[in-house]
Order: structure tokens, then C-alpha cells, then sequence
């Protein structure tokens, strides 16, 4: 029997997994996949709870978080585009023009 | 029995390639992972009654967002390897860190089980996209007008970014 706890457990390892990720690699592109990954991970939360509690108002959270990880996505790639035209990286290491 | 070996089944490939995705040496094998993620959430998605929000998800992720990163990928130079030194002492604290907050999780999710043993109902009736149109153009109209709004300066703000000069 699968129960929601089932479904929070997976959503909790594959936020993990985007923590890591996010944590551990240096690739920026990488990185920003790795917190897709993560909105991923919370958008199955918000399915199982709208399963669970039989109101559809959760899916139409995730519509919005779907949103604004595209929204996100083309931001963030063009912020790498344009630093990549200036730098020629895309190591997060290098990426040190705001620290003082 | 179905569902357990459907949950099972979806549940390995989502973590299995999501490990993938971060572990992968070549940025574009992360991206094709990264799309196999995305269509394993999707089958979830299907097994949780949400239909629409598979299809989104196929549609905005699988189809959308991963070829924008595709993109990224193939304009950005990956002769040199972007990896640079691995600090192991950091890693390990991060490790320390992370074990942590995933100890955390799941002991709030064995209090909530523990809390709430209900079960996955038996699904939303009606159809599902009625109900979610119903809410998301009636409840929750002024979000989505926001939500509009949000992509539209996105996509501005990306080709501002993204070009050469204005």
C-alpha cells in the first residue's frame, strides 16, 4: 500500500539529491539543473498533499512554481550567457566580480 | 499491487537519474538525464490523478526548459573541464550538514505518517482540468495575472541579458 508518507520520503531524497548537487558541483549549469530538480522535488509535494486531501488548489501551485521555474530558467541562463561572453567560464569559482 | 510496482518503478527512475544528472561528467548527458527526470515526474504525476499537470510537466520542462539549457550548453565553450579542485575538508562538513537535514526530513515525515496513517484517497472525481481551470480562473485569477506578468519580464529581461549590445 502506498501511502502519501511513501511519496514524501521520495521528494525529500530527490530535494537531497539537488542540495548536493547544487552544493557540490561547480559547473553553474549544473547547478542551476540541480535546483530544478529541487522545484521538482516540491512540486510533488504539493500533488500528493492535493491528492491526499482531495482539493485540487495544490496543483495549481505547482502550475505557478512550473511558472516561475521557467521564468527562472531563462533568466538565470541568460545571466550565464552574458558573464560567459565576458569571462569565458562558466566555474562558479571564477565567479567572484561582486566579492570584495 | 499495480500502484506499489508503478510507485516503485517511478520512484527508482527518478532518483536513479536524478543521481545522474549531478554525477554526470559531459554537461550535455546531464541535460538528457535531466529530461528523463522530468518524464519519470510526469508518470508520477499520471499516478497521483493529476493529468494536467503531467502534460504541463512534459510540455514546459521535457519540452521547454530543457532545450533552453541545451542551448546554453552547445553556445558555451566545453573544451576545458569546469571542475576545478574538490576541498575534501568542505566536502565533509557539507556531508556532516546535509546528513543532517535529510535525518530531519525524514523524521518529520515518520511523525506525519505516524500522525496521519490516511491513505491516498481515491482520487479527484470529475476532470481533472475542469477543477484545475475552475480554480486557477476563478480563485486564483489575480495570481496567474501575476504569473503572465512574471514571464513576460522574463522574457524581456532574458534578451536584454542575452544580447550583444541594445
Amino acid at each position: 500500500m502506498i501511502t502519501p508518507t511513501h511519496y514524501l520520503a521520495l521528494s525529500a531524497a530527490l530535494f537531497m539529491i539537488g542540495a548536493i548537487g547544487v552544493l557540490t558541483r561547480r559547473n553553474i549549469i549544473i547547478i542551476l539543473m540541480s535546483i530544478e530538480l529541487m522545484l521538482n522535488a516540491v512540486n510533488i509535494n504539493f500533488v500528493v498533499f492535493s491528492h491526499q486531501i482531495q482539493n485540487v488548489v495544490g496543483q495549481v501551485f505547482a502550475v505557478f512554481v512550473i511558472c516561475v521555474a521557467a521564468a527562472e530558467a531563462a533568466v538565470g541562463l541568460a545571466i550565464i550567457l552574458a558573464f560567459y561572453r565576458n569571462k569565458e567560464t562558466v566555474n562558479i569559482d571564477d565567479m567572484t566580480l561582486l566579492r570584495w | 499491487m499495480g500502484e506499489a510496482v508503478a510507485f516503485y518503478l517511478a520512484a527508482a527512475l527518478i532518483l536513479g537519474f536524478a543521481v545522474l544528472v549531478i554525477t554526470a561528467r559531459s554537461t550535455v548527458h546531464s541535460v538528457m538525464f535531466l529530461v528523463l527526470n522530468f518524464l519519470s515526474v510526469a508518470g508520477l504525476y499520471v499516478l497521483l490523478s493529476a493529468q494536467f499537470l503531467a502534460v504541463i510537466q512534459v510540455l514546459v520542462y521535457a519540452g521547454g526548459i530543457v532545450v533552453l539549457y541545451l542551448f546554453v550548453v552547445m553556445l558555451v565553450s566545453l573544451k576545458r573541464s569546469a571542475e576545478a579542485h574538490s576541498d575534501p575538508k568542505r566536502l565533509g562538513r557539507l556531508g556532516v550538514v546535509l546528513s543532517v537535514a535529510v535525518l530531519a526530513e525524514f523524521v518529520a515525515i515518520a511523525a506525519y505518517g505516524w500522525a496521519t496513517p490516511a491513505a491516498v484517497g481515491p482520487g479527484l472525481q470529475a476532470s481533472n482540468v475542469e477543477q484545475l481551470g475552475r480554480a486557477l480562473y476563478m480563485d486564483y485569477l489575480i495570481p496567474f495575472e501575476v504569473a503572465s506578468m512574471l514571464l513576460l519580464v522574463a522574457m524581456i529581461g532574458a534578451i536584454v541579458l542575452a544580447k550583444r549590445e541594445l
